[in-house]
């Protein structure tokens, strides 16, 4: 009985095995098993950067591919204990916005800068959904630099999309609001609300402009989901898909899906940019944070627009047209030639690809089917370039470059591969479960590297070991080098990928800042040698200018502060070698730690509350005597006169 | 009982191989005896021809030394590392050197910085100097050194 249960085993074994090979795919791979395709081994890199956003996370992962490894989790719209980011003082102002100081934000869709239609790895950008922002991460340094909000907006959806010269990143409304805001009845939605589009200026520098040369378009109230710019012969267009043309304003889950079709709006940038010329705006006042952080003061500062110059479509004729699309699309993507807009109603059957061509010669022979708010609505037959009959419920398309298209089915939980033009299809394969997003990298470029496909998927179940009710969404990997498509990797993500972003390592990574240089360290409150550091008390603020290398701090022994003082900690990183960050961390202290990279300065505060001895001590552990990078402060009692005293080895920081 | 004796057998390879490596356990030495004739180090300087001592190096070397070694080194006094008073009289100036430029390869490989990690503890920082930042601090303790004749 036993053996004979171990030999089906063996025999069931050997099947599987068996099977696992033949599921290699004639052709592709390299002839590699799935394992092989997908394993990086020890002291290799990775051949693709991921950047796959966190969603409610606020944040943005970076992944390696094809292996899923997490490289970094860059906190973008989200304090971060980790890094201080949002808690030191060098950081707090990026989280800044008119509404006041806002720790959390849901991050969508990361978007890497691009030259001539391709990807140039200088920056990658992420829209905020719920209070309208877009960050700029510099991705010689992996760190956010810049978030402006989007005023005029709600629910920044449609964002931030790039155009194929960098030279405008978009922003897009969800939920249509009174614009400018006012006091009204919900229930006056109806021709009231707006749905404002901005088109923020990137300047050589990466730097976002809304103010000077960026402008908004005042939109009919509907709600904008997606957007994707026209490349090469398309470009100087940029498309959104909208849905709720209904303008409902309650259970929109009935209410926003009752038309049989919705829009994809094409709006001609160039046509924006003459108007803007012949001075055909108005100028409406504002007031939105502006955040920058410098890399050489280690320092965000913000700054506030006041004006933005508005554009109404429905007196400026040529602005914006509307593509009918089956209803409640997602997805709007234009295939890398710029031909193909291909729009995804997600309660259909189909994918729907409109002509760029076919619509320039609708609008020139003026094939409308009326107007929405004085905007042309084209004749769907006249711009319809075909239709793919799929599985149910299309959200979103990449490209591979090879004219292929690859669709995500939420309703039916896979990928369909199509060929652009025939409109046949090519492969399908499930995913688990109710995939959302795909990710080629360069896939919304004009030149993807059609190698691997990320899918991201909405629901995770029992995809992996059980971790309560709550578990990490899945994503899965399928190599696409062959005609099939081969899952060769499954892993958990952080927080929920709306979409991510790939590029070839060899386009970044020699690129990548190991340290900052301490003689290049501009932060004002730095200090550059030992011999300069100090405690200083103006009135009840103390500043503490403090050193770290491995493994002290200079000074270590600090007296003199008393209880009701605030002390600012401005801690500069003397260690000019790469991967030697210090951390710091005060008892009591209602902040994060500091975790201060070499040659950098940050700072925290801390209220002393209590007089005795306390200790700090560095978080990271930074040599074999990190144990021993520790020192104390003393506090006194509030009014005592304990002079401010701070030594190390019980000598003056200055000795010789 | 098969198994047991597998166990065993494997206990023993394992006991004897813990036995041998026990064996090639460096000895306690002391200090090992200085040589500043002989002992260049290990790193990319082989040999240096010494000019006499240039003003504007001093400078630089004192500026660079601030910035990058002082937070561990006084002259006069042991903080982290050791003092580095006559530091030119004790070590050849490629020793120096290379100390400087490759600190993780030398206090692993070179007997002189090795017994000097014994008895300092904390490892030499890389602090990534340019081959020329160290020569400016050598040409600093040079002139620091020659000032206290």
């Amino acid at each position: 009985m036993k053996k004979k249960t171990l030999i089906t085993i063996v025999a069931l074994s050997l099947l599987a095995a068996v099977a696992g090979f033949a599921n290699c795919g004639a052709g592709a791979g390299g002839g590699k098993s799935i394992a092989e395709r997908a394993f990086v081994p020890p002291g290799q890199y990775d051949e693709f950067y991921g950047m796959i956003s966190g969603g409610f996370s606020g944040q943005l992962s970076i992944i390696g591919l094809p292996s899923g490894r997490t490289l970094k989790v860059i906190p973008v719209f989200t304090q971060d204990g980790e890094k201080a980011y949002g808690y030191n003082e060098e950081t707090k102002p990026m989280l800044m916005t008119s509404h006041g100081f806002i720790p959390w934000g849901d991050s969508h869709h990361p978007d890497i800068s691009q030259t001539n239609g391709e990807l140039d790895g200088r920056w990658v950008f992420i829209n905020e959904n719920n209070t309208p922002r877009i960050a700029r991460i510099d991705l010689s340094i992996f760190e956010t630099v810049e978030i402006i909000e989007i005023p005029h907006a709600a629910g920044n959806h449609a964002s931030p999309y790039l155009t194929e010269n960098t030279e405008y990143v978009v922003a897009s409304t969800r939920f249509g609001i009174p614009t400018p805001q006012r006091d009204m009845p919900v229930n006056q939605y109806k021709g009231n609300f707006k749905g404002m589009t901005s088109f923020v200026k990137v300047g050589k520098d990466g730097r976002m402009d809304l103010e000077k040369e960026g402008f908004q378009i005042l939109m009919p109230g509907f709600d904008y989901d997606k957007a994707h710019p026209g490349r090469g012969k398309s470009h100087g267009w940029f498309f959104f898909t909208t849905y709720n043309v209904d303008e409902g304003h309650t259970l929109l889950e009935v209410n926003a899906s009752q038309k049989e079709k919705d829009y994809i709006a094409a709006i001609n940038w160039k046509k924006a940019e003459e108007y803007l010329k012949a001075g055909k705006f108005e100028t409406w006042n504002t007031n939105f944070a502006h955040n920058v952080y410098d890399e050489h003061t280690h320092m965000a500062t913000t700054s506030w627009g006041k004006k933005v110059r508005v554009l109404d479509p429905s007196k400026l004729p040529g602005l914006v047209y509307f593509l009918p699309i089956k209803k409640s699309p997602h997805g709007c993507d234009v295939d890398p030639t710029g031909e193909y807009i291909v729009g995804s109603g997600k309660l259909e059957a189909q994918a729907t690809a409109h002509s760029f061509t076919k619509m320039l010669k609708a609008i020139e022979e003026k094939k409308f089917d009326g107007e929405a708010y004085g905007i042309p609505v084209l004749n769907y037959e006249a711009v319809l370039a075909g239709e793919v009959k799929t599985g149910l419920g299309p959200l979103h398309t990449e490209f591979d470059g090879e004219g292929h298209a690859y669709t995500s089915f939420f309703i039916s939980s896979e990928i369909v591969k199509w060929k652009l033009g025939t409109w046949e299809v090519v492969d399908r394969k499930p995913t688990f479960y109710s995939v959302g997003h795909l990710m080629i990298p360069g896939g919304n470029s004009r030149k993807p590297f059609g190698k691997y496909l990320l899918a991201m998927n909405k629901i995770t179940k029992d995809r992996y070991l059980p971790t309560g009710p709550e578990v990490n969404h899945s994503a899965q990997l399928f190599d696409i080098s062959g005609e099939k498509m081969v899952m060769i990797n499954d892993f958990p993500t952080h927080g929920e990928p709306h979409y991510a972003a790939g590029i070839p390592a060899s386009k970044i990574k020699d690129r990548s800042v190991k340290i900052f240089k301490l003689e290049d360290n501009k932060h004002p409150y730095a200090v550059k040698t030992p011999e300069k550091t100090r405690v200083v008390r103006k009135g009840k603020e103390v500043h503490v200018y403090m050193g770290m290398i491995r493994s002290h701090f200079v000074p270590d022994v600090i007296e003199g502060i008393k209880v009701g003082d605030t002390v600012y900690f401005h801690l500069t990183n003397f260690e000019q070698d790469y991967d030697v960050p210090h951390g710091f961390a005060m008892m009591g202290q209602q902040s994060s730690e500091l975790l201060v990279m070499p040659g950098q300065t940050e700072t925290s505060v801390w209220y002393p509350k209590k007089p005795g001895v306390w200790p700090f001590y560095c978080t990271d552990f930074c040599s074999a005597l990190h144990q021993e990078m520790q020192g104390y402060v003393r506090v006194s009692a509030a009014g005592s006169n304990v002079p401010i005293k701070y030594t190390l080895d019980d000598d003056p920081v200055d000795v010789e | 009982m098969k198994k047991l004796i597998i166990f065993a057998a494997l206990s023993v390879v394992f006991t004897f191989y813990c036995g041998e490596e026990k064996k090639e356990e460096p000895k306690e030495e002391a200090l090992v005896p200085i040589d500043p004739k002989d002992d260049i180090g290990i790193g990319p300087v082989k040999s240096m021809q010494l000019a006499d001592i240039d003003g504007k190096l001093v400078k630089e070397g004192e500026k660079v030394f601030k910035l990058k070694c002082a937070a561990c080194h006084k002259m006069t006094k042991r903080l982290v590392g050791p003092p580095l008073e006559d530091v030119t009289k004790r070590r050849r100036p490629e020793w120096i050197m290379n100390m400087i430029l490759n600190p993780i390869e030398m206090i692993q490989k070179n007997a002189t910085a090795n017994a000097l990690l014994k008895q300092y503890t904390a490892p030499m920082a890389q602090q990534n100097l340019t081959e020329q930042e160290a020569r400016s601090v050598l040409e600093y303790f040079r002139k620091y050194d020659s000032g206290k004749k």
